[in-house]
Parts: structure tokens; sequence; C-alpha cells
């Protein structure tokens, strides 16, 4: 149901029957490692490219998913997935092995929730029992388009941020036992003018304040509400700067705690990773692996997941573009308490 | 050059700038520039090195050792690019692994590397110059202008040397 | 005599170390250039190699880069600063020799090392090896 200008109510509690969660050796070195289902120390891990490694580890995540959650793959009726590859192809060709029916969407970073709302509205309006939602990002595949060659010799700056090599999948049910989607706010595209593709976090963090105010305007309700809020992959320069605007703008998020993603994924102190993670994959590991886990047991009651993306691309970078962003929120509570 | 580069910025961008620009970690120049002189210095060294060896012991002289000693440092830079060495050096050195030779090489090895998944024709070979391409063309454009330019202005074409 | 051998042998070997000397010194230099490129004015590093290209060029132009590789040796000689000097020379000796064509015709003739070394390698080396990450 409709609430508000932009948000999403799911009466009929749709909930999240299971998770599945493969992530590359950076993430299995980092601090959430024990969170994660499977764990490849292996960038390539036995494939010839790294496009086809990012494929196999969205299939890997997708067939592990809908086996956890005890179904088959034809009583999935629907696939919503996306990823950062030119023309989605790891989510498409992941979608041929799987044979359901396909929607392929792109929001960059911000996939994960984007395609989690939509799962949930169409279980929501009884459109469907079971929509799987899923989406993958490879360090090496991201470098190689977006950047440069990953032998290249290039210097990069602190507040850079280190793309997830991993994917996240999660199974979206009419009825079952789980943490239940209750609510989502589609995002805006936001751009504040920032250029530097160095920066994502600059260039992202008023997406997911905009998307953030919608949300609690919509619903009616503060920030209290929720146990956590957590930004998909702001990382370290984003967080201080979504923190900035908070204040600037008089929103109290001091009610509750709020974290990012991409600062969890990775000891930034220790590991090579510059500002912290990003990539589709950052917020749907952390989302659908250490997130999950503590809606299971109880040890958070109600999280928002605000997953931001950068729509930019290479050409439109080098033609002079700004950077403009989008985020999207779902709200999740434990089926516990 | 870029089209709509400078399209102007809104009030709201300006000041959204200058708050970005608080929270952006100072890039440490002092002791980048520090370690890109060690690096680049010691590149260098060993080209000086490699270029006496060709003066001595292989009869060239000053000036055209410095061919041969262009091909053994691009031949050792794309051997620590394929081991997949140069960019953790360059990632410390900056600017220091990136201006000698060594950088150009490591530009055209690595980009050849990484494409070789797109084929020997389409891959390899079209993608080799994504990186190197600018400099090989704007140095011969700029040859061409300046040897158009020494054509006009010096009659006698020895002007230079 | 063999007192002066020796002598002439001991200057000839603080000649080396001095050139050697500045070779580090100079080179260390230009890379600092590149480096203030990255950081003060961020400039990607296409961007700053092609400016420094252009400006060897510019200075063989004006032909101060001969002196400059006999005073800084590889100091000179190795940054990518002297394949434009290398492109200039092939230019301007050319247009000594045969005239006008010889701007377009000499162009690659000196930097034909650097460059074929470049494209062969690279080209082995994508056969050989596969990238790491």
């Amino acid at each position: 149901m409709l609430k508000g200008n932009q948000s999403w109510v799911f009466g009929n509690r749709p909930v999240i029957t299971s998770t599945a969660t493969i992530v590359g050796p950076w993430e299995g070195k980092g601090p959430l490692a024990a969170d994660f289902d499977k764990i490849h120390d292996d960038l390539l891990d036995g494939q010839v490219s790294w496009e086809k490694a990012e494929r196999a580890i969205m299939e890997e995540a997708a067939s592990l998913v809908i086996e956890k959650a005890g179904l088959t793959k034809e009583q999935v009726q629907f696939y919503i997935g996306g990823d950062l590859m030119d023309q989605i192809i790891s989510s498409s060709f992941a979608a041929r092995t799987l044979a359901i029916p396909y929607i392929g969407v792109f929001g960059a970073c911000s996939t994960s929730m984007e395609s989690l709302a939509l799962a949930s509205m169409i279980v929501n309006s009884g459109s469907a029992e079971h929509v799987l939602s899923g989406t993958c990002s490879h360090n090496s595949s991201v470098e190689k388009q977006f950047r440069y060659p990953t032998e290249y010799g290039s210097q990069k700056p602190a507040t850079a941020q280190f793309t997830v090599t991993g994917a996240g999948a999660a199974i979206v049910s009419k009825k079952g036992k789980g943490p239940i989607v209750t609510s989502a706010t589609m995002g805006r595209v936001i751009d504040m003018g920032i250029k530097d593709p160095f920066n994502m976090g600059a260039a992202m963090a008023p997406a997911a304040v905009d998307t953030i105010q919608a949300h609690f305007r919509d619903l009616q309700i503060s920030p209290s509400h929720y146990d956590l809020i957590l930004t998909g992959d702001l990382a370290k320069v984003g967080y201080q700067i979504a923190k900035d605007l908070f204040a600037k703008h008089n929103f109290p998020i001091v009610q509750t705690r709020y974290n990012d993603c991409g600062k969890m994924i990775f000891d930034t102190d220790k590991q090579p990773v510059q500002a912290g993670g990003s990539g589709c994959a950052c917020s749907a590991v952390v989302t659908y692996g250490h997130i999950m886990k503590q809606l299971q047991k109880g040890e958070l009651r109600r999280v928002l997941v605000v997953a931001t993306g950068a729509l930019m691309s290479p050409i439109s970078y080098q033609q002079g573009e700004t950077i403009p962003c989008i985020a999207h929120a779902v709200s999740i509570e434990s089926g516990v308490l | 050059m870029k089209a709509k580069a400078n399209k102007k910025l809104t009030a709201v961008q300006e000041e959204y700038k200058v708050l970005a620009k608080k929270r952006e970690p100072r890039r440490p120049v002092v002791m980048n520039c520090l370690r890109a002189f060690i690096v680049g210095g010691i590149i260098c060294t060993i080209g000086q090195g490699i270029q006496e060896i060709f003066i001595h012991w292989f009869d060239f002289d000053k000036i055209s050792a410095g061919s041969p000693t262009v091909a053994v440092l691009i031949l050792i830079s794309v051997i620590l690019t394929s081991l997949g060495l140069y960019d953790k050096i360059a990632q410390w050195g900056g600017a220091g692994a990136a201006v000698p030779v060594t950088g150009f090489a490591n530009a055209m090895a690595s980009a050849a590397i990484e494409h070789r998944s797109e084929g020997l024709v389409l891959g390899v070979s079209a993608k080799m110059f994504k990186l190197a391409g600018s400099v090989i063309v704007f140095g011969t454009v700029a040859a061409f202008i300046i040897g158009i330019l020494h054509l006009i202005f010096n009659p006698k074409m020895g002007g230079g040397f | 005599m063999h007192r002066t051998c020796r002598l002439d042998r001991k200057r000839g070997t603080l000649i080396m170390y001095i050139q050697y000397l500045w070779a580090f010194v100079i080179g260390g230099g230009i890379c600092i250039i590149g480096q203030l490129c990255f950081d003060v004015f961020k400039l990607t590093p296409a961007h700053t190699m092609t400016l420094l290209v252009v400006t060897g060029a510019v200075i063989d132009g004006l032909g101060w880069y001969d002196p400059f590789i006999s005073f800084a040796g590889a100091g000179a000689s190795v940054p990518i600063t002297s394949f434009g000097n290398a492109l200039v020379h092939g230019a301007l000796e050319e247009l000594e020799n045969k005239g006008w064509i010889g701007i377009i015709t000499g162009i690659f003739k000196v930097t034909s090392a650097g460059i074929s070394a470049a494209i062969i390698f690279s080209f082995f080396a994508a056969l050989l090896f596969r990238p790491k990450g």
C-alpha cells in the first residue's frame, strides 16, 4: 500500500524465509567473516575471467538460498536481480542458469534494497508466493570496467573505496518463518555536483539522507522506531558527511544507532581498503549475513537498511558529467519478537 | 575537450561541495612526494647502471645507449607487471613508478594482460593502448607541431642541436 | 706513470658516482613533479603522462633536452619526458636530412626501440600470464 509520496507499507507481512551470502578473500579476512555462508579464497576460483567468476558466485548464492528455503527452482515465481557489469550480465547469465522468470534491475550499489523492495511488493500484493532477490559484485571486474586494469599501478587516494567481491540473495515468501519486511521507500536521483569517481562517499551521502528523511516523513515515525539504521556503502568519508547533513537538517538520527555496511565489512585500519567497502554485494552480504543473524536471534528488533548507489558510467565521467546517486530503503523486523 | 565540464553548480551544490571538502582526508602530499622521489630515483639509477653496461661492455656511446637501456627497463617492468608486483610498488611510490618509462610499459602490459579474456585480436591487441595511447598520440602530435615550427622559423633546419 | 693512471681511475670512478647521484636526484625530481600533478592538481595518470611527454617534446624543440641528458644521464633519459624528446629528435633529424617530409617520416625513428619493446613484451606477457587482481 502506498504511504506518503514514495513509500510502501507491506500490510501482509512478507517474510524473508532464507538468505545466502558468498564472499571473496578480503571479505573473508574481515570482521564479519563468521557471518557469511561461504568464503572463496581466490578471486578467480577456477574460472577464466573475472566476469565469469562473478557470475559463478551469483549462481552459487542463488542456488544456495533456494536450497536453504527448502524449495525447488520451480517453486520460485520470479528472480529480481542486478549488478554493476555492463548490461547486468552477471545477473542475466545467472538467470539463464536458474531458469526462473527474471526481472533485471539496475541501481548500482543500491540494487540489493531495490530488488528486495520490489520482491516484497510483489509478494505482499499476492502476485507471487516466493520471489528471489539477489545481487553481486566483484572487485576485479569492477576495477577493469570502471577504473584501471587490475595490474596497473595507480595510487588510490584515501577517499577511494574497495569493491566487495561477493553475492547476496534472499527469498521473500508469502508465509513462513523469518524476519519480516514491513515497509520500503524508493529513492529519487540526487546529484549534488560531485565529479570525483574516487570519492563516491561524498557523491552518495546526500541521496541516503534524502531517502531516509523521506521514509520518516512518509511513515510519520521517528528514528527511535528502529534499533539500527544502516547505509549501504558510504564508507568512512560518506558516513561522516551523512552525519553532518543530518545535523544540518536537524534530523534526530541520534535517537538510534547509525552505521554503514562499507565500514563494517572491512577492518579499515588493517586492510588496504582505503575508506571502506562498496559495490552491490557490500550492502547485500552485510544485510543478508550479519544483520539477518542478529534479527533471527532477536538481538535486533527493527532495522532500516538504506542501500546507496552511484549512477554513473565511465563515459559519463569522461564527458565531464557529475555523479547522480540514489538510495533505496527497506525496513525489516525480527520475526522472533 | 570536455563539452559541458564547467556546468555551473547551484548554490546548494556549492554549499555541499564545501561541506564535503571538510570531510575529505588530506592527501599526504609531502610524504607522497618523498616516496615518489625515492622510487623514481631508484628506477633512474638502475637505468643509469644498465646504460653504463651498454656503454662499457657493448660498445655503445652515451647517446645511442639510451635505446637499448629503455628496452631493458621496459622488459623488467613487463615482468614485474606480469608477476603482480608493479601495482604494489606503485601504490607506495605513486608517480615514482608511473613517470619513468617503466610506468608506460606497466600501462601497456597491464591492459594487455587484463583483456586476454576477450581474445588476442579484440582483447589484447585492441585494448593494449587503453592507457598508453594518449602518451603516444600527444607525443606524436607535439613532435609534428614542433617540426612544423622549426620548418617555419628555422629555414636552416638545424636549429636546436 | 703508475700514479697518474691510478689518479685517473679514481677520478673516473668519482665522475661515475656523481653521474649516478644526478640520475637519482633528477629522475626523482621529475617524479615529484608528476606526484604534484596527482595530488595538488588532481590530474589522472594519463593526463600527467601526456603533460610530461609534451613538455619533453617542447624542451627538445628548444634544444635544451640533449644537454639535460649529458648532465643528468638516466635521470633525464628514463622518465617519460625523454619519450617526447626522442619523438622530436627523430622529426628534426629527418627534417634536416630529407626536408619537410622528414617531419612525418622521422618521428618514430628514435623511439622505435621503446614502442616496439613495449608492444612485443606486453603481447607475450598477455599470452603467458593471467591478471592477479
